[in-house]
């Protein structure tokens, strides 16, 4: 009993140094929230003097035997300054008047949803052994002919039969190489992106041409609920939410009981670790790592179909703009799991969501939110570099298996 | 890149059967320059399928139109003499993105050679461009030279600090060099949208609502050595691209930096048992390939562009052509320069520019020299493709029982 208490609970008093970079990351995150309401506090004094307390934190628990969670530490109450002093450069009334939580938690969800669909299909692949940097012409083959698909059979759903389709084409293209012909994966996933970008381009320009694509296609329907609306917070954010959001959240679901409930999920894993031996009991190496990237081809084709049919409701060249990068960098932070890898899109859709929000109550024309949309990357290379609890890929990613 | 003459496939399995050492330095001699030829003819053969069935346009009257938008029928001594005037014009344009692309090209190969993917050379050369225009838009009291060299080496180095945040991480923590600079290029992505954004600390003087650079003194303009000063000469930036190909070739092959990355891209743990610090190649290795692409950034800048806009950067790939050049070109000098050529020449020859929209559209030319790139990559990362192609086609002369021996 005593043992299994002990066990329970590590040795983490106050004062020991895990702790106090625990503390640290928190504060770096706290010097952030000062910035907004609803205390946002005003001076610029308060993020910044958090801020430096984090890092201190961050500094004498890194000099004392917690390296990573201090450096981590270090990182939060850096960027907390940072972020802090950016928030606060709005201006007070400008801030109430438009900083509804609400809209931003239902904006965040809006730009988690195709990351989510594109992190989960990454997931498929890269767990299975095969790096996918191939999710954004996926994405972008899923966005382009879904609209293609809507606009010609008049139905959003053939548009997203469609799109998927052309997703798992295009994942086959990478399979093909990277599986049978053995060719650098990454080097076969760049050039799935630039294939992609220009098939879609060039239909896309010899199907609409310079006008553009039409704006009447039909889209994918919002789903109401009835008893949630009038929920305080809750309404507004989940009220009225788009068709593919709430399909995102059953995906989660799915996708995690079949990665790691299921025999379907441990072949996959397995062959993703060590494939040699998954081969040596009998599981087709090849035969999984195919129908693994054509999943991921067809979940990112599926974000990237929300993305045009169901979110900006029409396609422009070059529609997905580095999201399925995001979606990668999600997947990373999330540690190649599937609600570490939806935290992480909620994370990045939330900056993305501040990125679009925040311009209302900066100065007028300021360039200054952009910079919310870099902060998804910030953070991916503070988490491979170990220092927010390290990302290790599968054992086998990027190397071909050769059958004996 | 190897540019032995490459003898007929058959000849060698008849005459003599030579040893597997020989065979397979063949194979590599060969493969260095059939695997990118083949990898070409195919890339272009499936792209003109492509323009054949989607557009219905005879795909090679399309493809001599985008040769002849490249200008590089300038060579031709038959051509008249207002054609020639023309191509000339078009051929400057091609240069100068070849200049580029070879710089790039050599951000990707320098660290290839030592075993690691730099994919953030688009980051690293808009690093360079962002560092060189704000040099040399400010301090505008300094004389031309040093100031021109102050712009480019400090873009340069600014090109090598950003790869050098990969080299430092993957040599310490041992964090994935794809996925950092994938991170990093698009930080300068948005940092770049920042920057030369209304209210940016970079944003124009002079142009309230365009979100652009400050133009560059006019005196750290690179001199133009052919065409037009004012329309996109070509300028001396060629030079210094060709001078960097020489550089990358003495530095790998001719300096103990050079062999050591070259032995930590072979094999890691052999070069660390040999005494060489694997950790500082890798290092050097990214910063070595950041200087490079930071380069091409400056000579972007100070050469034609002037002043840099958030499209010009958000709207780039010159940084992932780089990937492609550095393939083609088999991560050797004179192959990269071949290479960034015929990417110069593709991307020349279908701008909007130069293309006669009479015989494609340009819009069209463009995403098809988009698809040539991707199959590009596709074939060349897949040379285990070709080599097994042709190895098969040698096989089925040679016979069964040869290939049982050769295993």
């Amino acid at each position: 009993m005593a043992r299994a208490e002990r066990r329970r609970f590590p040795a983490r008093r106050l004062g020991e140094p895990r702790f106090i970079a625990a503390v640290g990351i928190g504060l770096g995150l706290l010097a952030v929230w000062l910035a907004l309401p609803p205390i946002a506090a005003r001076a610029v004094f308060w993020p910044i003097f958090v801020g430096v307390l984090a890092v201190a934190a961050g500094i004498w628990s890194a000099s004392r035997s917690a390296g990573r969670v201090g450096w981590g530490a270090v990182a939060s109450g850096l960027l907390g300054v940072g972020f802090g002093i950016f928030a606060m450069r709005a201006s007070t009334t400008n801030l109430e008047g438009v900083f509804v939580w609400s809209t931003i938690f239902a904006s965040t969800l809006r730009y988690a949803t195709p990351l989510t669909f594109a992190a989960i299909g990454g997931m498929f692949s890269e767990r299975s052994g095969v790096v996918n940097i191939g999710l954004e012409g996926m994405m972008l083959m899923g966005a382009f002919f879904g609209v293609w698909g809507a606009d010609k059979t008049d139905s959003w759903l053939l548009g997203i039969l469609i799109a998927m389709l052309a997703g798992i084409a295009l994942a086959l293209v990478h399979a093909i190489f990277t599986i049978s012909f053995r060719a650098e994966q990454i080097v076969t996933g760049t050039a799935v992106n630039f294939l992609a970008l220009g098939i879609t381009g060039y239909v896309f320009v010899s199907t609409y041409g310079a006008q553009g694509a039409p704006t009447n296609i039909p889209e994918i329907p919002d789903v109401s609920i009835g008893f949630l609306k009038n929920v305080y917070f809750l309404g507004p954010v989940f009220g009225t939410l788009n068709l593919m959001i709430w399909l995102s959240f059953a995906l989660l679901i799915v996708s995690y009981f079949v990665m790691f409930k299921t025999t379907v999920g441990l072949r996959i894993r397995s062959v993703g670790e060590h494939p040699r031996a998954a081969d040596t009991v009998g599981i087709s190496v090849y035969r999984t790592r195919y129908a693994a990237v054509a999943t991921s081809g067809a979940l990112a084709a599926l974000g990237g179909a929300y993305l045009s049919l169901g979110f900006v409701h029409t396609f422009d060249q070059n529609i997905t703009g580095g999201r399925g990068f995001i979606a990668l960098a999600a997947l990373i932070f999330g540690k190649w799991r599937p609600f570490g890898a939806f935290s992480a899109a909620l994370l990045f859709g939330f900056s993305s969501a501040l990125g679009d929000h925040l311009p209302d109550f900066f100065k007028q024309g300021s360039a200054l939110p952009q910079l919310f949309n870099a902060l998804p990357y910030v953070l991916t290379i503070v988490a491979v570099a170990g220092v927010i609890g390290r990302s290790i890929p599968p054992a086998a990613i990027g190397r071909p298996y050769t059958k004996q | 890149m190897s540019e032995r003459p490459v003898p007929e496939p058959s000849e060698p399995d008849k005459a003599a059967v030579p040893s597997p050492a020989a065979r397979l330095a063949f194979y590599q001699h060969a493969g260095g320059l059939v695997t990118p030829l083949v990898t070409m003819v195919l890339a272009f053969f499936i792209g003109g399928l492509v323009v054949l069935v989607v557009t219905g346009k005879n795909p090679l009257s399309t493809y001599k139109a985008i040769f002849n938008g490249s200008g590089l029928n300038w060579f031709f001594p038959w051509i008249s003499h207002a054609d020639r005037a023309t191509a000339a014009f078009s051929l400057q344009a091609t240069l100068l993105t070849t200049t580029t692309l070879i710089l790039t090209g050599l951000a990707v190969a320098f660290a290839f050679r030592c075993g690691l993917f730099n994919i953030g050379g688009q980051g690293q050369w808009a690093v360079g461009s962002i560092v060189g225009v704000w040099v040399a838009s400010s301090f505008t009291g300094m004389p031309a030279v040093p100031h021109i060299l102050l712009a480019v080496v400090l873009a340069a180095l600014a090109g090598a600090t950003l790869a050098s945040v990969a080299g430092i991480l993957k040599a310490t923590v041992g964090a994935h060099e794809v996925i950092t600079t994938i991170m990093l290029n698009w930080i300068v992505f948005w940092s770049a949208g920042y920057l030369f954004g209304e209210t940016g600390p970079l944003h124009s003087a002079t142009q309230a609502f365009v979100p652009v650079s400050s133009d560059i003194a006019s005196n750290t303009h690179l001199p133009v050595f052919w065409g037009s000063k004012v329309l996109q000469g070509l300028d001396v930036g060629f030079f210094v691209a060709l001078a960097m190909l020489l550089v990358f070739w003495l530095l790998l092959n001719r300096t103990t930096l050079g062999y050591e990355v070259r032995a930590v891209g072979f094999n890691s743990s052999a070069a660390e048992y040999a005494g060489i610090s694997v950790r500082r190649s890798i290092f050097l290795a990214m910063a070595i390939s950041g200087l490079f692409a930071g380069l091409a950034g400056a000579v972007d800048v100070l050469g034609w562009e002037f002043r840099i806009g958030v499209d010009d950067i958000q709207g780039s790939t010159i940084g992932f052509i780089g990937i492609a050049v550095a393939l083609l070109g088999r991560n050797r000098a004179p192959g990269i320069f071949f290479a960034a050529l015929l990417f110069g020449a593709l991307i020349n020859g279908t701008s909007t520019r130069n293309l006669d929209p009479n015989v494609f559209k340009p819009e069209l030319a463009s995403n098809l020299t988009l698809m040539i790139q991707g199959l590009v990559l596709l074939f060349v990362g897949a040379d285990v493709l070709v080599i097994y192609l042709w190895r098969a086609r040698s096989m089925l002369k040679v016979g069964r029982g040869k290939r049982e021996k050769s295993r």
